[in-house]
């Protein structure tokens, strides 16, 4: 008569069931490092931008601020990052002695070539965003967005998403998507925030209708 | 192995724990997003690039229409044609080809570097060559042909003889001693000759399209292509709005006859005949103006041919129309107040017989409605290309004093200024010697365009040496011995006169460079000219410009300034045409073949779909073609179900046949409509390329292959529209 409460004894006595919560626990937390620390680590791969511009520096020598070298062209489209011509005012001959100066000077300006900046805030290309629509009609700053890289001194590492090619800023420093800052994040959810908030409903420009092609085109 | 409870249980828990952690980190989310997005950034999906947007005017040359284009660009690439607002011709319109022009500046069938034949003829295997290389190649070519006093037999064929460019090859064909240049006839020189025989100017056809209130086209595809593309599809939905009647006679019901007023399926061939059939009511009931015709040269001898010649009961045998229908037609056109007979079959891009020409141009005289608003106009040469006469030497005289070898200007065909069609017979007639011993041939591709394609391949690979100018690997390309690729239209600085733009005043165009050369290309004008400089003493002070553009420059004087900023520039100036009634004796050009042995009519159509001169289709047209002209590789032709059920025929929609006429066979498939008259076939036009890309070649049959020249007796032009051929069964 032992023998069914041997059987008992097996299933609860064996030491199974806390093999199993240690495992779960193993897992648990393995694949919690691997989310929140090994694949951010693995998906960033980190890039110096070629020249290290000081914001700080220009800012104190232009007048109107941002606009300055980030301008508006005539027909409303906006220049985004500045183009060689517009630095050879200044920069034909070496200014100052820092490093980067000399890099910038010897190896772009003589040599007529394009600076290849890597652009943080650079957007899939099927994104339509009018800078002209929200700085102008909207009154909206540079800071809301971009945060306040006008007053850095430094440019930052360029973390670029290896699977997608952009910039981490795009989704945000943070991984789990959560932000502080207005200028944290740059995904559509925070473009909608803000619309929302300030109950934005815009239209297309081309077709006078809403919704999804007003930015997807 | 055996898996113990515990072991399986402690994977599992593994298992599911890792999926709960996996669940609780932002990594699936963020996968997801990340994978996304990399979907869209594949290297196969075109992106546009980011940059500077900007806008450059310019002159599409695709077609001698003279739009004017503004192109977008951003950065250094254009991204999008557009038409030009305020331009007189098309006014901010552009047509389907210049639309895709893109594609001929950016596709693949591009000639890249100049290029040295390796293969046989025709074969299209070339070498790389550097330009210097190629220049001397052909300088010493020409210098040695004229040292051997054979200068009379270099030749040139040009696609157009208007411009800088056809007359800077013109002059250097003079200087160095040869009469032969020939440019690629057009509905243009067959309306020029109309004109110099019948007002005795020397002149362009312009068509007041915009206030005509009548219009009877015979057989013009007015949204076909013909004219000005876009003017004429401007005016075409004018006259629909202001319900102007558009009568048109054709065969085939085109776009133009389904969208006109009237249909009148007439004869193929029969159309000079008809508008003769509707003089000769005009002239018997006096519905023409007396105050203009009856003080004409030769006016009662012409009512004298027609009344005798031309009663209503022979045209309707003749036609296939009925009289009465004939005599309403003549009523509703004298009784317009500004009604306008037009010409030119299909795109206008081969000329018609001097007959038919003469004829419907002789309605337009009848209706008085010459050199007024809403009539034709005798459009004067612009004249702005005035250089000084060249000096010419005594090898230089020699030759220009020999015969030309195509007989035009000859007693034979006093009227043509140059009779290309005339070349491939002359070059395989001769005996011994080939009687051109070197071609230069610019913007044309007579090895697909001319009628009979297979004799003209024969007679080029006759020609011992070949130097073609084209910027595409086009059919003639591919029998040169020698390729100056030309810089492509978008990227090349050229005077661009509006000869078929068909306005009342003569148009002058500028294109401008849109975008710098992508290749190794130079402009035909700047070779010309390193042609000549090297060719040395007279030949080279002929040419005493550094550059093209500065002979261009030079060319436009005081007009350049505005030329470069509006590019356009209508000269005011106009010319007296005295009205003259013809006294030669035209004859209308009938259609090659016995009926016995083909008892259809052979026609080929235009569609404004199919691109079908020198400059070939774009793969963004060819995508526009319906499945009932081209599927896959197949070509259709059009019969109407009556004709298709005779014999052991017993023809349905796509059966595939065999197309016999007296210049060749083809296999071709069927569409069955009744859009067309019984007993003919239509054939598109623009189809069955063997060069260029793998987007254009081996797409259906160049009708041209099946179709032979036919010698006009007025003119001398291949006035030819149709030929005999037969159906028979084949296996597929």
């Amino acid at each position: 008569m032992s023998k069914p409460v041997d059987h008992k004894k097996e299933v609860l006595g064996d030491g199974s069931g806390g093999f199993a919560i240690l495992f779960f626990l193993l897992g648990l937390v393995a694949s919690l490092i691997v989310g929140w620390v090994v694949y951010p680590k693995l998906l960033y791969s980190q890039k110096n931008q070629p020249v290290d511009f000081n914001h700080a520096l220009h800012i104190d020598l232009v007048d109107e601020g941002c606009e300055s070298c980030h301008f508006f062209r005539e027909d409303g489209t906006y220049s985004g990052v500045p183009k060689l011509a517009q630095c050879i005012g200044c920069h034909e001959e070496v200014q100052g002695e820092t490093k980067d100066e000399a890099i910038f000077v010897e190896q772009y300006v003589k040599q007529g070539r394009e600076v290849p900046w890597l652009i943080y805030a650079k957007q899939p290309d099927c994104v339509f965003f009018s800078h002209v629509a929200h700085v102008k009609a909207g009154g909206m700053d540079c800071v809301t967005c971009h945060g306040h890289i006008g007053e850095s001194a430094s440019l930052k590492v360029y973390e670029e998403n290896r699977i997608t090619g952009y910039s981490r800023d795009i989704w945000g420093k943070n991984i789990s998507g959560l932000k502080t800052n207005t200028w944290d994040r740059m995904k559509m959810d925070d473009c909608s925030e803000c619309h929302e908030e300030k109950g934005v409903n815009a239209t297309s420009v081309q077709t006078g209708k809403g919704a999804c092609f007003v930015c997807h085109k | 192995m055996k898996v113990s409870r515990r072991t399986f249980l402690s994977i599992g828990s593994f298992i599911v724990g890792g999926a709960a952690g996996t669940a609780l980190s932002p990594l699936p989310w963020k996968l997801t997003d990340d994978l996304s997005i990399w979907t869209q950034n594949w290297p196969w999906t075109p992106m546009p690039e980011r940059g500077e947007v900007s806008y450059v005017n310019s002159v599409c040359t695709l077609c001698p229409g003279g739009c004017g284009i503004s192109v977008r660009k951003v950065n250094d690439r254009a991204v999008k044609i557009e038409g030009m607002k305020g331009h007189p011709v098309n006014d901010g319109g552009i047509c389907i080809l210049g639309l895709s022009g893109l594609q001929l500046l950016y596709g693949p069938t591009r000639i890249k570097t100049p290029l040295k034949r390796v293969g046989e003829k025709g074969q299209g295997k070339f070498k790389k060559i550097s330009w210097d290389e190629a220049l001397k190649e052909v300088a010493e070519k020409l210098g040695t042909l004229r040292s051997e006093g054979k200068s009379h037999t270099v030749a040139c064929v040009s696609g157009s003889a208007c411009g800088t460019v056809p007359q800077l090859l013109k002059r250097l064909l003079t200087v160095y001693g040869s009469p032969n240049f020939m440019s690629v006839p057009t509905m243009q020189d067959a309306y020029a000759v109309t004109l110099k025989l019948m007002h005795g100017v020397d002149a362009c056809p312009g068509f007041d399209v915009e206030n005509a209130d009548f219009i009877l086209s015979f057989g013009s595809g007015i949204i076909e292509g013909w004219g000005s593309t876009v003017r004429m599809f401007k005016a075409n939905s004018a006259w629909q709005d202001k319900k102007i009647k558009v009568v048109q006679i054709e065969s085939r019901m085109s776009n133009t006859a389904a969208k006109a007023a009237k249909w009148i399926p007439a004869r193929p061939g029969s159309e000079g005949v008809l508008a003769l059939g509707i003089a000769y009511m005009m002239l018997r009931d006096g519905l023409y103006k007396k105050e203009v015709c009856d003080s004409a040269a030769g006016f009662e001898d012409f009512r004298k041919t027609v009344s005798e010649n031309y009663a209503p009961e022979n045209i309707a045998a003749a036609t296939g129309i009925e009289k009465e229908t004939i005599e309403s037609l003549a009523k509703e056109f004298a009784g317009a107040a500004s009604p306008l007979a037009i010409c030119g079959r299909g795109q206008g891009h081969t000329p018609g017989s001097q007959y038919e020409f003469m004829a419907v141009h002789a309605l337009n005289a009848l209706a008085g409605n010459i050199n007024k608003a809403g009539g034709v106009f005798t459009v004067p040469d612009p004249k702005y290309i005035a250089w000084a006469e060249p000096e010419l030497d005594e090898t230089a005289q020699k030759g220009m004093s020999s015969p030309r070898i195509d007989g035009a200007g000859s007693e034979t065909y006093p009227h043509a200024k140059s009779l290309l069609n005339r070349l491939p017979p002359a070059i395989l007639s001769a005996q011994g010697e080939c009687p051109v011993q070197a071609l230069l041939i610019s913007e044309a591709n007579p090895c697909y365009t001319l009628s009979d394609t297979q004799t003209v391949k024969k007679a080029f690979a006759k020609i011992p040496f070949v130097v073609s100018f084209s910027s595409y690997m086009d059919e003639t390309a591919q029998y040169a011995d020698i390729i100056l690729p030309n810089h492509a239209y978008l990227e090349r600085l050229e005077d661009a006169p509006a000869y078929a733009a068909g306005l009342s005043k003569p148009v002058i165009g500028l294109s401008k460079p849109v975008v710098t050369p992508q290749f190794d290309t130079k402009h035909t004008g700047d070779a010309v000219i390193a042609l000549a400089k090297a060719l040395g003493d007279k030949v080279a002070a002929a040419f005493p410009w550094e550059s093209y553009a500065a002979c261009l420059e030079e060319t436009l004087g005081d007009k350049w300034k505005s030329l470069n900023e509006k590019c356009f520039a209508v000269v005011e100036e106009s010319i007296e045409a005295p009205l003259q009634f013809f006294k030669q004796e035209c004859k209308p050009v009938f259609a090659e073949g016995d009926e016995k042995q083909y008892p259809f009519v052979l026609m080929p159509y235009d569609s404004i779909r199919l691109a079908n001169g020198f400059i070939g289709n774009t793969p963004f047209l060819t995508k526009t073609v319906p499945d009932t002209v081209l599927r896959k590789n197949d070509i259709f032709v059009e019969i109407n179900p009556k004709s298709a059920g005779g014999d052991s025929l017993s023809l349905r929609e796509g059966s595939a046949v065999m197309l016999t006429t007296p210049k060749g066979s083809a296999k071709v498939r069927v569409h069955l409509s009744e859009e067309i008259m019984p007993g003919v076939i239509a054939i598109p036009r623009g189809l069955g390329h063997t060069a260029y890309d793998k987007y254009l070649a081996g797409k259906g049959i160049n009708c041209n292959e099946l179709i032979g020249p036919a010698e006009d007796s007025g003119s001398g032009f291949d006035a030819v529209w149709g030929i005999r051929a037969k159906l028979s069964s084949v296996s597929i």
